[in-house]
């Protein structure tokens, strides 16, 4: 492919490229017909003329872009401008773990026995978007962290489009593998900078050993001609925990495909998620866990609040395997309509073929609770502020699991601007 | 300070309260019990002025203002506090950020500052020790998985926070068991004083033993059907309440 001229790719990942363009001509972008696209379109993201590579370099200022690093604490740093990496924002390491670029990873002799074994393997090869960012993608972040390590602190992996393009498309590719007993923390973030379109399709493929923990957090607050769908494909072996938090309160169209993969046992998959939109914002969560082994769980807990004419799907599907028997899968999906205009769909998606299983969803869509409102008016909170502490407790039960402290409370923060409020504390 | 004046209420085109008068000065504590379903709650629910209710006729006025139109928070801001039969339970707001939001929005309300951060948490210790109120209880997210009792003590450890003008207890001792409910009645009656009010709302006369009233009023189908003394309580709990739904249907 044209583009690999500018790099020296190896043999394989070339065919690996053309197998996946292959698929994307094939298939084309996803249409309104298919199930899993039944309610978000990607019509008007097809009109835009999207540039796929930005003509020149751009660079930042931190002090421009420091507000959406988690700066009060110290951390790595893998920080890309218009999909180019910006050694001048990030801190990588090498000391014990491999904290790093895809585009080296992806050339360098040293990585490519773990590039053999990892790249594109559990990512899906049907998935025309999938496929789409496996043929263009040729950056991204590339994070190995061995038997027993854990980096010292936590990984920041953002994305900045600066704007010079008109509108442009981004193809980022993560590549996350995390071996036995090994622990890491990830927080990610794409952010536009101004108002020019942009369009991301990202790919990220996580490998949990056996008895890693990953605890990844989604921060997707990215102004309003933003787009983002995320693929993110999870491999779990035995006695790994896999949390994916995602935190949706921006973008104008975001789709969030979480697949998990259990392929081992005892393994715990969770998938927690705060949604709060106003304006015309669409986010389509579609979540996937295939129970492949027994003995394992699966939690997802979704709540979202929707305001104004913003639209939400929930999709959450469950394949529990005939040999897949003491599955516990809960899934759990609430959501409060803050506006007549707003709408959203909820469908939970149960494929059980094994007997000895423990399997429960529940949805439920409603208003504030009237009762609720009048006890804290009594108590002599406004209405305005009530129903903003009610809905902030609404959602404040998912926050309860965030393990970085600073995030916590920024995302506390973000929750009470998002409401419009100032609760004078943090929950 | 509160004057009731021939106030009826509906909720949903059906009548509640027909015509209740009562007059409530500082410094009294006035009881009202009566039979289930009689209309007691309602009452407590119009005075902190739940909109579900309609008032169909009739004023409720606290110190001489006439209290239509008026949300509850400005109820609440104009010293009016309601202790809920059934507190309801709000996962993830913990009590002591529950009580420095009402405090000061109450607080602005009136056009003052935010309760410094020192004053409030001596404030919380002092009204918790009053109400023999575990520390890690406040940090324990409201009303939920509480007892029974515990949610009780709770409504008044608000109320003590919030020193409100008119205290209204609605069923506070329904179940309570004897120890909890004399935490609860001495936690009220240090908060007496000649310058605040209490009505106590119950079915049984055994909370009034230790919350003694001034006057005590028998609500049946929506009116007061006699008023008296604290040993009307006594009646009452005597003879029943069928002699007095038999003397009011006379």
């Amino acid at each position: 492919m044209a583009f690999e001229n500018d790099v020296d790719v190896e043999h394989s990942i070339h065919d690996v490229r053309m197998a996946a363009m292959k698929n994307f001509e094939t298939k084309g972008f996803p249409s309104k017909k298919e199930e899993g696209w039944k309610y978000t379109s990607l019509n008007s993201l097809q009109k835009v003329d999207f540039s796929i590579f930005p003509k020149e370099e751009n660079a930042l200022e931190y002090k421009d872009v420091k507000k959406y690093f988690l700066h009060e604490i110290d951390t790595y740093k893998i920080v890309f401008i218009d999909g180019i990496y910006s050694s001048y924002l990030s801190e990588t390491t090498h000391d014990g773990v491999d904290i790093c670029l895809m585009s080296s990873a992806l050339t360098k002799p040293m990585y490519k026995q773990v590039i053999d074994v990892y790249f594109n393997k559990i990512a899906s090869k049907d998935d025309s978007l999938t496929s789409l960012n496996t043929a263009f993608s040729r950056e991204g972040a590339y994070i190995y962290i061995p038997k027993n390590k854990m980096p010292k602190k936590p990984i920041e992996i953002v994305h900045f489009a600066t704007g010079n393009e008109a509108s442009l498309m981004l193809q980022p590719r993560n590549l996350i593998v995390v071996e036995e007993n090994a622990e890491l923390q990830v927080i990610e973030r794409h952010q536009s900078l101004t108002a020019n379109e942009v369009l991301t399709n990202s790919v990220t493929e996580i490998f949990a050993a056996k008895s890693a923990i990953v605890d990844y957090y989604k921060i997707q607050n990215d102004n309003a001609t933003a787009n983002l769908i995320d693929n993110t494909y999870i491999d779990q072996k035995d006695r790994s925990l896999v949390k994916i938090h995602s935190f949706c309160f921006g973008g104008k169209l975001t789709r969030n495909n979480l697949n998990f993969y259990q392929n081992g046992e005892h393994i715990d998959s969770t998938m927690k998620g705060v949604t709060i939109l106003g304006d015309k914002q669409h986010v389509d969560h579609h979540t996937l866990v295939h129970h492949k082994q027994p003995n394992c769980e699966s939690h997802q807990d979704y709540k979202g609040i929707y305001g104004e004419n913003s639209t939400g799907v929930f999709n959450g599907k469950i394949i529990v395997d005939k040999i897949a028997q003491k599955t516990d899968a809960f899934q759990q999906n609430n959501n409060i309509l803050i506006s007549d205009r707003a709408t959203i769909n909820s469908k939970p998606q149960l494929e059980i073929f094994a007997d000895d299983v423990k399997c429960s969803h529940g949805c439920t869509i409603g208003q504030l609770d009237e009762d609720a409102l009048f006890y804290l008016q009594t108590r002599g909170i406004p209405e305005k502020e009530a129903r903003a502490l009610l809905m902030y407790a609404f959602a404040n039960n998912v926050l309860a699991s965030v393990r970085i402290p600073e995030l916590k409370t920024r995302i506390n923060k973000l929750i009470a601007k998002k409401l419009g409020v100032n609760l004078g504390f943090d929950i | 300070m509160l004057k009731i004046k021939n106030l009826h209420a509906s909720i949903d085109g059906k009548k509640i309260l027909k015509g209740i008068n009562l007059e409530v000065n500082a410094g009294e504590v006035h009881a009202i019990m009566g039979p289930n379903g009689s209309g007691k709650s309602t009452l407590a629910s119009v005075i902190a002025g739940k909109e579900d209710f309609e008032v169909t006729q009739g004023s409720v006025e606290m110190n001489g203002e006439d209290l239509d139109d008026t949300s509850p928070e400005e109820r609440a801001h104009k010293g009016i506090f309601l202790s809920f039969q059934y507190p309801i339970e709000i996962p993830g707001v913990s009590v002591t950020n529950f009580m420095k939001t009402a405090i000061n929005e109450s607080r602005k309300a009136k056009g003052m500052e935010d309760m410094p951060a020192n004053v409030m948490l001596k404030l919380i210790r002092e009204k918790a020790e009053l109400l023999d109120i575990d520390r890690k209880f406040l940090s324990r997210s409201l009303n939920q998985g509480f007892s029974g009792g515990e949610k009780k003590r709770n409504e008044i450890f608000q109320m003590a926070m919030l020193e409100p003008k008119l205290a209204i207890l609605d069923e506070t001792d329904s179940g309570l068991d004897i120890d909890a409910l004399r935490i609860v009645a001495n936690g009220v009656n240090k908060l007496r004083s000649d310058d605040k009010a209490t009505i106590v709302i119950t079915h049984y006369q055994r909370l009034l033993e230790y919350i003694v009233p001034d006057f005590v009023h028998v609500i049946h189908d929506g009116k007061i059907v006699k008023s008296g003394g604290k040993e009307l309580a006594l009646e009452l709990e005597d003879k029943g309440y069928d002699w007095l739904k038999q003397e009011a249907a006379i």
